[in-house]
């Protein structure tokens, strides 16, 4: 349980072993109420004023299964290429924990309600990795439990603990992938894209807020290495609720690495739990899974079968919106991009900025040079992403019609945005403020130009003796004189005209 | 000629956490070997066109629609609570039956 554990090197590990992924995401739905009960499926609220008898687990309630929570589940199934089930049911997982009230929660076991599916995941390259989907099945959340008495807020060395119960009964989903083998080095790439992929989707399918940071959105990734000519898997260890896109693939090159040391070392990886620790980038033991949990599994007495009909399920398939790699192939087509533009615009997560700042009213590459620029810039620098910048479509949108009327140089908007993203308002009001608009007036820039003149009679003997190239110079000293308010253009042009034999 | 072993009966009391003295093991194996002998002549007598069944009611797809329902107030909630503590339930310290320090502190117990 070291933190400093030896590491392989990741070149030598991907020249002895080859990694298999398993990816395990939970994803809690955004119904209106909970999975078996009419209690407020909402984050953040006084702890346990969303509840009822029902999720309480009080005797008498009886669970009733919430229909919206059913059909999102069987669209997600459909968006993932899944058979739905004819006929499915829910199972009883019991187990002795306080974070269900019941003793047990309702899931789904050897009877998902989809299986069988595909996801094709885009990878930073722009390639394309399909990875396949075992399961997809409904079950219900947990609470949550604060662990009191020990020094650092865990389980361990506490002497009680308190339950708010809000979240027990949340619709949840997990989604199983098929084992992953020939990832090789692009493992853990591979694991952060299957996530960002699937997010992606169930953020088009309005069935989740998916996000990571507040939980609606969990991974776990299970990871194991076979060595170079074996044929069987390796034994596998199971990462726990990995918060982040990027941890995800810390998680998985960490886990690779550390497995490999520990096998080159002549050991065993033993198969267990680990968690992921954001601070160190590296995975630690958690509970050892040496014989697989008895959870006595039996059928929900207290629900029916789910049997979707054929009809049920056609309904709901006409109901699935446009996906994200429809969106992507229909956004390359109607800008004309290439496969490396596209590419970089979807990295960026620029894609749905874009196509808003070209509802806006912005030429879609002016609206693309933008955002995958200067913007990815600013959001870089400040370490957010791209959406999160305070700047919105419609205020580029502005920007860029400023821009095209010659109202603003590209040097100036560069200015406007930064006066937007420092929260000064506007384009229009930053320009006022900031005093940013072109001079336009000929008579103002006519004297500029004259003064340019007369402090290089060198260079204006040689523009009067046709050498026009060495206006550059005198147009610099007056964009210098302007502060970058003049058009660069017509500054020449005038140059041009006094010079003229 | 038991159908469930003395070991079985000791491994179910302790998934169910109860505490079983060594002569209820005799007990209770013998009790439960009369349940499943009894429960397993119904196999007899099913067909193959008889499906297992968990229900005893021919239904399927009861739903209802995604509306919330007033619940509980908070105080409510935790009325009949043995001890309450910040808005919660209090629970006394939490012990995995094996080994507590193998425990993790993720409470959410997924598969």
């Amino acid at each position: 349980m070291t933190r400093t554990a030896a590491l392989m090197s990741y070149e030598d590990v991907l020249g002895r072993f080859e990694p298999v992924l398993g990816l395990e995401v939970h994803v809690e739905l955004s119904t209106a109420t909970k999975m078996f009960c009419g209690c407020a499926n909402r984050f953040g609220a006084e702890p346990n004023t969303l509840v009822c008898p029902t999720c309480l687990g009080l005797p008498g309630s009886l669970p009733v299964l919430n229909r919206a929570a059913v059909e999102s589940v069987m669209r997600i199934g459909l968006a993932l290429n899944c058979l739905i089930a004819p006929w499915c049911r829910f199972a009883r997982k019991n187990y002795f924990y306080p974070d269900m009230p019941k003793n047990f929660q309702i899931s789904q076991y050897d009877e998902p309600i989809a299986f069988d599916g595909s996801l094709v995941v885009a990878l930073d390259d722009g390639s394309e990795f399909t990875v396949g989907i075992e399961r997809v099945h409904m079950e219900e959340d947990t609470g949550k439990s604060l662990h009191r008495g020990s020094s650092t807020g865990r389980i361990h060395g506490s002497d009680h603990s308190l339950l708010d119960y809000n979240r027990a009964g949340v619709p949840l989903m997990e989604i199983v992938t098929k084992p992953v083998p020939g990832a090789g080095h692009r493992a853990p790439e591979v694991a952060r894209c299957y996530v960002t992929a699937l997010r992606d989707l169930l953020r088009a399918l309005h069935v989740s807020d998916v996000r990571m940071d507040q939980g609606s959105l969990r991974c776990d990734a299970n990871v194991s290495l076979t060595p170079r000519g074996a044929s069987a898997f390796g034994t596998r260890t199971e990462t726990k609720n990995v918060n982040s896109l990027r941890s995800v693939e810390r998680a998985v090159r960490h886990e690779m690495q550390r497995q490999a040391e520990v096998l080159a070392g002549g050991g065993t990886v033993i198969q267990e739990t680990r968690h992921f620790d954001e601070a160190s980038w590296t995975t630690m033991a958690g509970r050892r899974k040496e014989t697989s949990e008895d959870y006595r599994y039996f059928p929900e007495p207290d629900l029916v079968p789910i049997a979707p009909s054929q009809q049920w399920i056609e309904d709901l398939r006409t109901t699935l919106p446009e996906l994200p790699w429809q969106r992507r192939a229909r956004a390359q087509a109607d800008w004309g991009l290439s496969d490396a533009e596209l590419r970089d615009l979807v990295n960026a997560g620029a894609l749905e900025l874009i196509a808003a700042t070209v509802d806006a009213g912005a030429p879609p590459s002016e609206a693309r040079s933008w955002w995958v620029s200067y913007l990815t810039q600013q959001a870089n620098t400040r370490d957010v992403e791209l959406a999160e910048l305070p700047v919105t479509p419609a205020q580029l949108a502005r920007l860029i019609e400023m821009v095209t009327e010659g109202a603003l140089t590209t040097t100036l908007a560069r200015q406007v945005v930064d006066g937007v993203l420092a929260g000064e308002g506007e384009p229009d009001e930053v320009v006022a403020a900031r005093g940013l608009a072109v001079v336009s007036d000929d008579s103002e820039l006519q004297a500029a130009v004259d003064e340019a003149l007369a402090a290089q009679p060198e260079v204006a003997e040689k523009i009067r003796g046709g050498k026009t190239a060495a206006a550059g110079a005198v147009v610099g000293a007056v964009m210098k004189a302007t502060g970058g308010k003049a058009d660069a253009k017509r500054v020449h042009e005038l140059v041009l005209a006094r010079c003229r034999p | 000629m038991s159908t469930i072993s003395r070991g079985e009966v000791a491994r179910l009391a302790q998934l169910a956490r109860l505490a079983v003295t060594e002569s209820e093991l005799d007990v209770f194996a013998d009790q439960l070997d009369v349940i499943l002998t009894s429960v397993a002549r119904v196999g007899e007598v099913a067909a193959d066109d008889i499906p297992p069944t968990s229900h005893a009611v021919p239904l399927t797809n009861v739903l209802r629609d995604d509306v919330v329902r007033p619940g509980l107030s908070q105080q409510q909630a935790l009325a009949a609570a043995p001890s309450a503590e910040e808005g919660r339930f209090r629970v006394p310290r939490i012990l995995a039956a094996d080994d507590p320090q193998q425990r993790t502190d993720m409470g959410a117990e997924q598969s």
